[in-house]
């Protein structure tokens, strides 16, 4: 533990500490550009100069590891005159057109350069320009701005794993660019603009649309997968403008996937504002809250309650399912199920959670992947998987999808048979799992959503078992869910009461004309083909499946519009806040269901927000311990039933469009085209 | 010179190292620790080149990357921070010229002038023939007898307008002069001949007979 000196303030730091650690631990703030905290260090900006005793000429802090007994002074005039002159020359080629510069308000150059710029500029001659590069539909470049700081080269070949960026040329003639001017194939790529210190890489979609002093920030979190990265959510008035990364060790570090950050453009569009109804023409027509509660109540009143189910969708808040659960057992229907993909999960918690927590990958030397990938289900937890391979080249084995996953992977094949090799010990793959001294299994929803699930998910258990993974300090058995309300749905019992019917059991009930009324609470991804018979009451935000199949439309709000609860695939619970109202007449979801529940003369009670969570709490305590896992306890669970011939696969083929938002979203379109296009120009060239 | 002015346009669609060079590339990697392959990308390059007519296309970045399992952009990096590799074709006769301080405080703006006056090309440019490409380069560590102007792998040196123009004849009629000092001197020994008490001694002059003449390779 190296002890230092910054202008007279002792300070220790730990080993393998920068100087600029050391400055910052003793309070003293550092001007700097290339320097990240989570990026290799680079060196080459020097905006962090500081002066060291015995040391001829100021030192880059960031670069110069700190040892014991130095004697740093950041406070002297030479410093300042140093840190002055780099800006200077920073500032040579920067072009003064900070007023039509989407960072403004929020450039580390334009504050920088408020404490070591000049007045005026010395330099006579022409300032150089650069070709603005292409760089997909998500990043929208101005390279004259550019100050070289490489840190968007090394977030591409270091976090996101895609070394496609780079710096060509030298000197004068240096510039940044991708290979060919290829879009940057990388979920998280739209990070990079968080990173850039100044306005060269910025926003496309947010183009000229907000300053940064316009904006209310909301702090809350993402449901676009099951990670549950924070977020914090920027609107002016009722539009969401933009979602940019929250700080969370444990969760998402600092990145969010483009899909977090963009698929908000979908928020606005095809959006239900207003209750519907299907006329005799076959139509929807807009209709009065108080017609369409008369009308549901009216159906749901009729109804033998065995004839109504409830489905909950990937993105419902907790509290908006408590209530619907709530109402079904008022109404006493059997009938819920929020797996609404057939996954064949439930029933002990540690048969469903991400046991090892996400901060776990830190820790495993060895990992076996079943039906997932990562890279697309959950991209910034995959990023958190390459930097331990990076660090540690832990061996990683694949049964499912030979996917690209950034690091390397041994695909072991996609037969589910390679499950009884890998548990009898046949396979080569073993020797690494049991060498390994925290070995861990991640299982994608593509293997468990298969009719044999079941059977997987227990031979995923003995495996387990077998080889270390599951022991009394540590447990990598881990789930990896694609839906953000999976979690919270299980947990709170949304499922088939005894008795009660699942989603493909309600499916061949209503085939069979046995199912009445069929409650769908943001549901879109079930094949409402089947419920052709049943009158289906759509709840939701989007005019997705649901909608167009629903007898009569509830317009809810989406994930931005309410306060919720939300658990992630490690069971964490996260409370999200609301950012904007819902548009129209558009409802939060679980007072729509308060509503039903008293029009029918079945009140669930439960007046307020506060009051759902009470209940929620009551019924299922660790809801109440935001940003808190509650630990499970490890249990016999899953099937023993034979395996099934057919390959697995991962659940999600299209990162880009996995819900109603997203679908709806022109970004997200055009970034699925870009990548589309990119493919068949890689297969044209080959 | 921006970037895209480095880079031809116009690209051949495949490259592939001769079998001669293949053997020379195992024996380049062979010197590197194993998975430090990488480091042989600047000899690869420069085989790359000196087997493509003096030029680099694009398809040999992705050739060499592959090979030694390098991103293209960081081949591509390092293809154009060095001045030394081009990525456009250039003429038989590819004309370094150096004007870094020495060079010029001996009169490189002469021989610049008349290369210019003969070919009318600025640096980074072939002349209408297409024999003979320019690039105004930094100092080429010849120094003691600047000026100097490289032709391909060899240097001129001590050349004035008139010495450069009768060097330019010389490659016109694919008969380069000797390689080294036009003057004739000997190395990098006094102008006016051996001053050291052994040359003396000895009796030689400096000037010696037997001069190798210009390669002319491309």
């Amino acid at each position: 533990m190296p002890k230092l000196t910054v202008n007279d303030i002792e300070v220790d730091v730990e080993d393998g500490s920068t100087v600029l650690h050391a400055c910052e631990a003793a309070g003293v703030e550092i001007p700097r550009f290339c320097y990240h905290d989570r990026l290799s260090i680079a060196g080459n900006c020097r905006m962090c100069l500081v002066d060291m005793e015995r040391a001829p000429k100021p030192i880059a802090s960031c670069a110069m590891p700190a040892g014991d007994g130095m004697v740093i002074r950041t406070d002297t005039d030479r410093v300042k005159k140093a840190r002055e002159g780099v800006m200077e020359f920073l500032l040579i080629n920067h072009p003064l057109d900070c007023p039509i510069c989407d960072q403004g308000g929020e450039c580390d150059l334009q504050d920088q350069a408020m404490g070591y710029g000049l007045d005026g500029s010395r330099f006579s001659e022409n300032k150089r320009a650069v070709d603005n590069k292409h760089m997909g539909p998500l990043i929208s470049t101005v390279m004259t701005r550019c100050i070289h700081c490489t840190r968007c080269v090394r977030f591409a070949t270091e976090v996101a794993g895609v070394p496609e960026l780079g710096a060509i040329g030298r000197g004068e003639t240096m510039e940044i660019t991708t290979y060919l001017e290829k879009t940057l194939a990388s979920e998280l790529s739209a990070n990079v603009i968080d990173l850039c210190p100044v306005g060269a890489l910025t926003s496309r979609p947010y183009a000229f649309t907000a300053r940064p002093w316009e904006l209310n920030k909301t702090e809350s979190i993402d449901v676009m997968d099951a990670v549950g990265s924070n977020i914090r959510v920027d609107a002016r008035g009722a539009q969401v403008m933009r979602v940019l990364p929250r700080l969370n060790e444990d969760v998402n570090e600092e990145w969010i996937s483009d899909k977090t950050r963009y698929a908000i453009d979908g928020l606005r569009r095809q959006r239900l504002d207003r209750p519907y109804a299907r006329g005799r023409d076959g139509k929807l027509h807009p209709i009065s809250w108080d017609e369409a509660l008369k009308t549901v109540a009216g159906k749901l009143g009729k109804a033998k309650a065995k004839r109504v189910a409830a489905i909950a969708g990937d993105q419902c808040d907790a509290e908006s399912m408590f209530a619907l659960k709530s109402l079904m057992a008022r109404l006493g229907s059997p009938n819920l199920d929020c797996r609404q993909d057939g996954a064949k999960i439930g029933g002990a918690r540690s048969s469903y959670l991400f046991n090892s927590t996400i901060a776990g990958i830190d820790d495993v030397d060895a990992l076996l992947i079943i039906g997932s990938n990562p890279r697309v289900e959950a991209a910034v937890l995959n990023a958190r998987i390459r930097r331990n391979w990076l660090a540690t080249q832990m061996p990683v084995g694949v049964i499912g999808e030979n996917a690209d996953l950034t690091y390397a992977t041994q695909w072991l094949g996609d037969e589910a048979s390679l499950l009884d090799d890998v548990l009898s010990g046949k396979h080569k793959f073993v020797a690494k799992l049991k060498k390994a001294k925290r070995p861990m299994i991640i299982i994608g929803m593509g293997a468990l959503v298969r009719a044999d699930g079941a059977s997987v998910l227990g031979k995923a258990r003995q495996i387990a078992e077998t080889y270390g993974v599951v022991t009394d300090k540590w447990n990598g058995f881990n789930i990896l869910h694609s839906a953000a309300a999976r979690v919270a749905g299980l947990d709170m019992g949304f499922l088939p009461e005894r008795g009660g019917m699942d989603v493909a059991a309600m499916a061949a009930a209503a085939k069979a004309g046995d199912l009445d009324v069929l409650w769908s609470l943001g549901a879109d991804e079930i094949d409402y083909a089947d419920f052709a018979s049943s009158f289906v009451i759509y709840q939701g935000h989007h005019g997705d499946a649901g909608a167009h199949h629903a007898d009569i439309v509830l317009p809810g709000a989406v994930y931005t519009e309410k306060d919720g609860i939300y658990l992630n695939t490690e069971g964490r619970v996260q409370y999200a806040n609301r950012a904007a109202f819902p548009p129209g007449e558009a409802r939060e979801d679980w007072a729509i269901i308060r509503a039903v529940s008293g029009a029918i003369g079945k009140s669930i009670g439960m007046d307020s927000l506060a009051e759902v969570r009470d209940a929620l709490c009551e019924a299922v305590p660790h809801f109440a311990m935001p940003d808190q896992i509650s630990a499970a306890k490890w249990a016999k669970f899953g099937g023993r039933a034979k395996l099934s011939s057919q390959p697995i696969t991962s659940a999600i083929e299209n990162f880009y469009m996995t819900c109603a938002i997203s679908r709806a979203s022109e970004t997200m379109a055009e970034c699925r085209r870009a990548q589309q296009a990119d493919a068949a120009g890689a297969v044209a060239a080959e | 010179m921006s970037i895209d002015d480095r880079i031809a346009a116009d690209q051949p669609k495949t490259f592939q190292f001769t079998a001669e060079n293949e053997k020379e590339i195992k024996r380049i990697i062979a010197k590197y620790p194993k998975g430090r392959q990488a480091s042989a990308v600047m000899p690869l390059l420069d085989l790359a080149q000196r087997q493509h007519d003096n030029w680099i296309p694009m398809a040999a970045i992705e050739a060499i990357a592959n090979r030694l399992e390098m991103a293209e952009i960081r081949v591509l990096e390092v293809a154009t921070f060095y001045t030394m590799f081009n990525l456009k074709p250039v003429g038989k006769y590819f004309l370094q010229a150096c004007t870094t301080t020495p060079c010029w405080l001996r009169g490189s703006d002469e021989m610049m002038r008349c290369i210019k006056d003969r070919y009318h090309i600025a640096s980074g440019q072939t002349s209408a023939c297409g024999r003979f490409s320019l690039l105004e380069v930094e100092c080429l560590g010849a120094c003691v007898n600047a000026p100097i102007l490289q032709v391909n792998d060899d240097f001129y040196e001590d050349l004035d307008y008139e010495t450069t123009g009768a060097l330019l004849d010389s490659l016109e009629a694919d008969d380069p002069l000797p390689v080294g000092s036009v003057t004739g001197r000997s190395g990098s020994e006094a102008s006016g001949g051996g001053t050291t008490l052994a040359a003396v001694k000895s009796g030689k002059s400096g000037k010696s007979a037997s001069k190798k003449r210009g390669s002319a390779h491309a």
